[in-house]
């Protein structure tokens, strides 16, 4: 598949929150105003992006010459924790303004099922390094555009008035449910017309 | 005693009350069997690391315990992965990657946490029973009615020349299939929280 496909395919076909179901509890939980989920969804991208890579590696060079692809999990969890740690001192020192943007989602992140997921989906798909590191890229962008719309849907729902057992997380589920079927309008044939 | 047991089954219920480790759930609640199969290999996860927490809560060192944590879930889920691999493959295939994304449930890590690493093993037992069986129940009321009206089917295990496949009338003709798409999915969970929040406002006017 193209880059571009896989971008597409991860940005809206396959969007990780509305259609995989992964990353649910952040879409829920940091979604309440815009300025957080800017902040979350772009820490996802690019952890995302650099996880898949990492994980990439890990698996390619390690797990497999080695025979031992049954600690995948472990492994990958493991690199996983280590990276955001790594990415979060990182940050820290070169630029303390983007520390402080998203400093406080990034220890969130290691488990964000979105980040492991998308390390399983690239081994599964037999992705090369650089096909890896776009569909990481891509289904965190997807995830930076659900949540945004989300946010900004919910700000407006505050000066609705909603039945009382449905305000809070209720709605936001009905809400995603509709973004949902919103969404389904991009399926494979989306892909097939743009690129053939 | 007791209390540690039916507490997650429906005040701490994981799904309902307290929202925590959705994206299985909604993601395998198409068929029933999927619920099943997912619930047996949560239970069996979260049974393992709550006595693993419980056993070596005095030796793990308070900073490295996160880490600790997620190695002794990994491990469990990799039996999981295994048992389910060999045993079951058809159901592993259709959980997909569900399976191996048990280890960032945040049901497990949490009862680690919250409660595995502060208490008796025999009262971890009872506390990651009771959260299983409250998440079970969550899992296969939201895969029944996923099922039942998204597809007019309800798939449970094949016995003898039973094939496993109830068939409903009417639905299995003109199923309402939205409520099998992901769409579908959000929005059953969305109304069965607005439920239950009804029901315990209900329940706690009347008392």
């Amino acid at each position: 598949m193209t880059y571009i496909g896989i971008i597409i395919t991860f940005v809206f076909i396959n969007n990780f929150i509305l259609n995989q179901f992964l990353g649910l509890c952040p879409f829920i939980g940091v979604s309440k105003n815009i300025e957080s989920a800017v902040g979350m969804g772009f820490a996802v991208t690019f952890v995302m992006a650099i996880a898949s890579l990492t994980t990439w590696v890990v698996y390619t060079w390690i797990l497999v010459p080695l025979n031992i692809t049954f600690l995948q999990t472990i492994t990958f969890i493991l690199v996983i924790a280590a990276l955001v740690q790594f990415v979060e001192m990182v940050i820290q020192n070169i630029s303390p303004a983007l520390y402080k943007a998203l400093g406080i989602y990034l220890p969130l992140i290691t488990t964000n099922c979105a980040v492991l997921g998308i390390a399983f989906i690239s081994v599964q798909k037999r992705y090369n390094a650089l096909e890896s590191f776009v569909a990481g890229f891509a289904a965190g962008l997807g995830f930076l555009l659900a949540i945004l719309l989300m946010s900004a849907i919910r700000t407006k729902l505050d000066f609705e008035w909603i039945p009382k057992p449905f305000r809070g997380i209720p709605i936001a589920f009905v809400t995603g449910g509709l973004m949902a079927l919103a969404f389904m309008a991009f399926d494979k044939a989306l892909l097939t017309n743009l690129i053939g | 005693m007791l209390k540690e047991f039916t507490k997650g089954i429906f005040k701490e219920n994981p799904i309902f009350v307290i929202v925590l480790g959705l994206c299985p759930v909604l993601a395998v609640s198409t068929k029933v069997i999927n619920a099943i199969g997912m619930s047996a290999g949560v239970i069996f996860v979260l049974l393992g690391s709550n006595i693993f927490v419980s056993m070596l809560k005095n030796y793990i060192p308070d900073k490295v315990r996160i880490p600790a944590y997620i190695v002794i879930i990994a491990s469990f889920v990799t039996i999981v992965q295994m048992v389910m691999e060999a045993y079951a493959p058809s159901l592993y295939k259709s959980l997909g990657v569900y399976v191996p994304l048990i280890v960032v449930n945040c049901i497990i890590l949490g009862r680690a946490e919250a409660f595995a690493k502060k208490n008796t093993i025999k009262a971890s037992i009872l506390d990651a029973l009771g959260m299983g069986i409250g998440f079970t129940l969550a899992l296969l009321l939201i895969s029944l009615i996923r099922e039942v009206l998204g597809a007019g089917t309800i798939t449970i295990f094949p016995i003898g020349s039973f094939s496993g496949v109830i068939k409903i009338p009417v639905l299995v003709d003109e199923p309402i299939r939205v409520f099998g798409l992901s769409a579908g999915a959000l929005l059953v969970i969305g109304f069965l929280k607005a439920f239950f929040n009804w029901y315990s406002e209900f329940k706690g006017a009347r008392s």
